[in-house]
């Protein structure tokens, strides 16, 4: 074990510049800080990239999960969802709640055996995995593309059902083809 | 007449017209750093792809005056470790230091108004640039004893850089501002423009100008020499714990040198009311464009701040003291050779 260290066969030296003269090392300064100016005067052409938030919005892609939304059968008017608590299985944040009640002749809510009584979602909690649209065997609950959810108060993010089965709100642009 | 006691003043005026030059000087200074504070907001924002302030006012122009009201308007307290009248009276020389210097800044030669020949200039000195750089030496005293007041280890680093800088960068540009001074013969500031009328000494002092422009930037502790409040290092440097109104004014005295600067720069190097060619203008245009030129070089100031990184603390010395002074003195020698040799 004697001489030098040798750092292995597969170590390359690192390519260094040669040490500028006083000539070069001036024009190297000069010339990169011209460069440097024109860098940031070309971004001012460029003009800002800026999109003034609540004025303009980024318009969301058709599959961003937003705000939930429950849906009704066009036609008839009833409400798609049966009160069966899959989507409150699959919630891995456990952020809704479902309570079902039983479908009478005189009133019928779902097409289904069943309706939702009660159906919540704590969007405090709530995580938009999307789980609980994959859950839902009757489509009746989606995801929307609603992502301004602020609030002031905990208890205004819990939203009902009544909520939820209103006309979505259009506050976000969808992006448009090749956008 | 007789011989006023300080210095030479080239032109006597009654002291009416001082009082209300200075008047007119105070509220133009007063009104220009607004402007330029929302200049170089904006400039900096379309040089990083964004827009700046644009949310006060029309195109957010109103931006500076709701920054002065809140800075205004907020409590002013101190920690318990400073020097109190020390700490509220550092400021106030920032302030002062920053305006005096304005006064001697020509915007125009003796013009006549309503029947009195009047200059449009706060006074015409026959020591200039002396007096100039007397106050840019005093100026600094506004950082130092403000850092060094306020007890706080960030602004006494703060002040120890600034005095360490300015007295490097002085010297250099001193030195750059012989040159000019030996070739036109004159240390009257309005005797230096008027001597840019063939030519502006930006050409024949081109090495002297550059010079003069970077240890301007060092002189205004302006970026890519903004060690003295470099916030990555120093939190805020002397001015950490300035707020309110004293802050305010270190603030407004830190862009009413980056105008003192560009004024003399415009004075000494850019041939200041003259513009090539010499075609008749009236008199009452030449403010304007001493205006024109000051903004072209204050936008530079801006430019630069956008571009360059901060330097660090060595290379600010060494570039001070190995590359400047030297190339300072080098150009006031060979001016002097030049001017002995032509005569």
């Amino acid at each position: 074990m004697t001489g030098e260290w040798n750092p292995g066969d597969d170590v390359v030296a690192v390519q260094r510049v040669p040490t500028p003269s006083v000539a070069g090392s001036a024009y190297r300064t000069f010339g990169e800080t011209l460069r440097g100016l024109k860098t940031t005067f070309a971004r001012w052409i460029d003009g800002p990239q800026t999109i003034q938030y609540p004025e303009e919005k980024v318009p969301v892609y058709p599959r961003f999960r937003g705000r939930h939304r429950l849906h009704r059968f066009q036609d008839t008017g009833l409400e798609k969802c049966v009160g069966c608590s899959l989507c409150a299985a699959a919630c891995p944040a456990d952020c809704i709640r479902v309570v079902a009640a039983e479908n009478t002749p005189e009133h019928r809510v779902s097409a289904g055996e069943r309706y939702a009584a009660v159906y919540e979602i704590n969007m405090s909690r709530c995580i938009f995995c999307g789980y609980c649209e994959v859950a839902c065997p009757f489509d009746a609950i989606t995801m929307g593309h609603d992502y301004e959810l602020s609030d002031y108060n905990r208890s205004d993010l819990i939203f009902t059902k009544e909520m939820m089965l209103a006309d979505a709100l259009e506050r976000t642009p969808l992006r448009r083809e090749g956008e | 007449m007789t011989t006023p006691p300080v210095a030479l003043v080239g032109y006597f005026e009654p002291w009416w017209i001082q009082i209300i030059k200075g008047i007119i000087i105070f509220a133009v200074a007063l009104q220009l750093v607004p402007i330029v504070l929302i200049a170089e907001r904006k400039i900096l924002g379309r040089m990083q792809h964004r827009y700046g302030p644009n949310r006060v006012g029309p195109f957010g122009f109103a931006q500076p005056l709701a920054d002065i009201v809140k800075l205004l308007t907020k409590e002013q307290f101190r920690p318990t470790t400073s020097v109190g009248f020390l700490f509220a009276f550092a400021p106030v020389i920032s302030i002062l230091t920053a305006v005096a210097a304005f006064a001697v800044i020509p915007f125009g030669d003796r013009q006549s108004i309503f029947g009195t020949k009047v200059g449009l200039y706060g006074v015409d000195l026959s020591i200039g640039p002396l007096y100039l750089f007397a106050f840019g030496a005093v100026a600094f005293y506004g950082l130092m004893l403000g850092g060094w007041s306020s007890g706080s280890k960030y602004s006494f680093l703060g002040a120890m850089r600034a005095a360490a800088q300015l007295i490097s960068y002085e010297v250099s540009q001193g030195l750059a501002l012989v040159g000019v001074v030996m070739t036109s013969q004159t240390l009257s500031l309005v005797g230096i423009v008027n001597a840019q009328k063939g030519m502006w000494y930006i050409v024949p002092q081109a090495c002297g100008f550059l010079i003069f422009l970077v240890a301007g930037f060092a002189e205004t502790n302006r970026a890519p020499f903004d060690l003295t409040e470099a916030d990555a290092e120093l939190v805020g440097g002397y001015n950490t714990e300035y707020g309110g109104g004293r802050f305010a004014s270190y603030y407004f005295a830190e862009y009413l040198n980056v105008l003192v600067v560009s004024g003399i720069t415009t004075t000494i190097f850019l041939g200041g009311w003259h513009i090539p060619g010499n075609p008749y203008i009236p008199g009452w245009i030449d403010p304007f464009i001493v205006l024109a030129k000051m903004s072209l070089i204050t936008f530079f100031f801006i430019w630069v701040r956008a571009t360059l990184p901060r330097l660090r603390y060595d290379q600010l010395m060494s570039f001070g003291w190995k590359v400047l002074l030297p190339l300072a003195t080098l150009n006031a020698l060979v001016t002097a050779i030049v001017v002995t040799a032509s005569h």
